[in-house]
């Protein structure tokens, strides 16, 4: 289990704005009548979104009058899933794959170079506060690792040099093109396809 | 090698294109009314002739799950659930399913909606692949301004909704109960089993649950018929299957294959090879990281299907292929295996959440050298204590690839980990030194 602690510094009060009321409402409509509690998760999202990418207390009581559930419940969904930030981590967040299929194949350099790059240790904003990073568990992309994530894109097939470029990048407030480093598009073997041939190139 | 015209995603490379059209001219939407119009019993009786089994791990006959689902729909309505954590490290078929086919899935959705007679399909995908969602979600709008879902779903006279439900980071909501848990607005974490979800299922209602490649196949099964998805492979593990082949090979890559093919095969023919030469394999993880490692002397004949795979002690998983060469340290890719799962557990059942732990620590100082001889089989204990005593399979799933390791790299621990406590220099490692054992020996 992970353990998850709440930011010391709150804000007092929280809120959706009418671009977020509108997207909760029509969430809560994908659910049977009575049973509005699945939606929490969708919330939770959207108040991440709303509030720069991490969800304050205030939030989750705000969440929980919202679809008419004990607040207690909102925060252990809150806390269980380990994708809600619960205190600041920067317009960017990185998020650092190191489980064995990427391990193998260097993602080790990748958290080298976001320590060089953005802060010493994980979870520490950098100095400009635009950023953190963090190692996380597999991401699923496991046939184009090393990888990372930032906020939501994928970036693929990474080596140490393409990281600092990218995090050069974000630091510099632009925003790096996603997707594979080695510019495949698709889970094919690169130069060595063998197989659907009569597609290729169709 | 299986034939082009026989494998079933002829777009997992993205060459055709992903959109509505693209997808009915390589064959999708084209006759389900004429599919669905042949009655619920034919499409059941057809999956099971096909012996097609769940492709997301367990691989339970799919045709048998269905059949549990009650033939008549009572007070309570029936819901389908696809089942898109893919969270198993190793694994990336089902993202590549979501993005360049979701029109496969979403018919299979419609026929297997109607089979189990739910009208409503949520479709649970883990938040990493939000983008990989957001993509499934055009093709659902899509599919519903072309009438293919929704009020009277592409002419079947069946109603349909289908609605994503992201995850949030959690393995263990692959999990089929604490799945259900989670779309519920709940923690992820597992119910007892029975009930099964069948019969009581999301907001105790029956449900079926299935995962995304499971659903994707079942349209060409019913249009190629359930004997030539039976041809395939062998007997009770026929059919084609998607295989993620990642670690230290050439070309790390995803591609659907015939079940029952030569690990060999796959690795050095699609992939590419090995890093470094055959010779420099050191082992295999076959289906995921849960799966118990293979060491090299075995890939030589090994073929990849559910039975031959349990023969050796370890399973297909999800054939989510992980290759470890020589230049990699075993006991640390397993230390590092380990604290996944000690990360995951849900914390639910005792034995995972503290046992996930302990194998993660022991591992650790096992990588580092610093363990006892007596700490390896101590370690085998936990894994026994673990295994079979928890709610769901985790339990399983984190202790089987330790136990793969002890069982085939038990030499190189103990060659590494000649650690003894009865020595004195070592008295400053508190936790290793039995103390008492240390002033006898003063």
């Amino acid at each position: 289990m992970s353990l998850k602690r709440p930011a010391k510094d709150q804000p007092e009060n929280f809120e959706f704005t009418p671009n977020s009321l509108k997207a909760a409402e029509a969430i809560v409509t994908n659910y049977p009548k009575g049973k509005q509690q699945s939606a929490v998760m969708a919330l939770l999202y959207i108040a991440q979104r709303q509030n720069n990418n991490w969800i304050p207390l205030a939030a989750m009581k705000y969440i929980a009058k919202f679809l008419n559930m004990p607040y207690i419940k909102v925060y252990e969904v809150a806390t269980f899933y380990s994708m809600y930030n619960l205190s600041p981590v920067g317009k960017y967040f990185i998020q650092v794959c190191t489980t064995t299929p990427c391990m193998i194949r260097g993602a080790n350099m990748l958290v080298e170079a976001c320590k060089e790059k953005i802060s010493k240790n994980e979870s520490e904003l950098s100095n400009d506060k635009k950023c953190s990073w963090i190692e996380v568990e597999c991401l699923g992309a496991c046939v184009n690792a090393p990888m990372m994530q930032i906020n939501e894109e994928y970036f693929e097939d990474l080596d140490k040099e393409k990281t600092l470029k990218i995090l050069d990048k974000i630091l510099k407030d632009e925003i790096p093109k996603p997707g594979s480093y080695r510019g495949r598009t698709s889970n094919e073997p690169e130069n060595n396809r063998k197989t659907l041939m009569d597609l290729k190139n169709a | 090698m299986l034939k082009d015209q026989d494998r079933i995603f002829q777009n997992l490379y993205n060459d055709l294109g992903f959109d509505v059209i693209s997808s009915q001219k390589r064959g999708d939407w084209v006759d389900t009314k004429e599919l669905t119009n042949k009655g619920r019993d034919w499409i059941i009786n057809e999956i099971k002739e096909s012996q097609l089994r769940g492709r997301g791990g367990a691989g339970f006959p799919t045709g048998l799950k269905w059949s549990f689902a009650p033939k008549e729909v009572g007070s309570r309505p029936h819901y389908l659930v696809i089942n898109a954590d893919e969270s198993e490290p190793g694994t990336c078929k089902d993202r590549d399913i979501l993005r360049f086919e979701p029109h496969k899935l979403i018919e299979g959705c419609l026929i297997a909606s109607y089979a189990v007679q739910a009208h409503v399909c949520y479709i649970y995908i883990r938040g990493e692949y939000f983008i990989d969602g957001q993509k499934l979600q055009a093709a659902i709008d899509e599919a519903y301004e072309k009438k293919l879902i929704g009020k009277n779903a592409a002419g079947t006279g069946w109603d349909l909704d289908i609605y994503i439900h992201y995850g949030a980071g959690a393995y263990i909501c692959g999990e089929e109960t604490a799945l259900l848990e989670s779309i519920e607005g709940n923690k992820g974490q597992p119910r007892l089993k029975p009930p099964f979800p069948a019969l009581i299922g999301l907001y105790g209602c029956p449900t079926i649950i299935n995962n995304v490649e499971t659903i994707a196949v079942v349209p060409t099964i019913l249009r190629r018929g359930g004997k030539w998805f039976s041809s395939l492979g062998r007997e009770k593990n026929t059919g084609t299957k998607i295989f993620c082949i990642s670690g230290n090979v050439n070309n790390p890559c995803n591609v659907e294959e015939e079940m029952s093919i030569p690990l060999k095969e796959l690795i050095e023919v699609h992939a590419g090879g090995v890093i470094g030469g055959w010779d420099n394999l050191q082992a295999v993880i076959p289906g995921g990281s849960s799966m118990p490692l293979i060491p090299k002397q075995k890939c030589e004949t090994l073929t990849m299907d559910f039975d031959a795979l349990m023969a050796e002690k370890s399973g297909l998983g999800t054939a989510g292929i992980v290759v470890i060469n020589k230049d990699q340290d075993i006991i640390k890719c397993m230390a590092r295996i380990a604290r996944f799962y000690k990360h995951e557990s849900c914390g639910q059942c005792t034995p995972c959440r503290e046992g996930s732990g302990w194998m993660w620590r022991m591992l650790e100082r096992m990588a580092r050298g610093e363990a006892t001889k007596d700490e390896i089989d101590m370690l085998g204990d936990v894994t026994n204590q673990i295994a079979g005593h928890t709610i769901c399979a985790f339990g399983e799933g984190s202790s089987w690839p330790v136990q793969g390791l002890l069982r085939h790299f038990k030499k190189e621990i103990k060659e590494r980990n000649k650690f003894d406590p009865i020595v004195k220099e070592n008295k400053n490692i508190p936790y290793l030194v039995d103390q008492h054992l240390l002033d006898k020996n003063a």
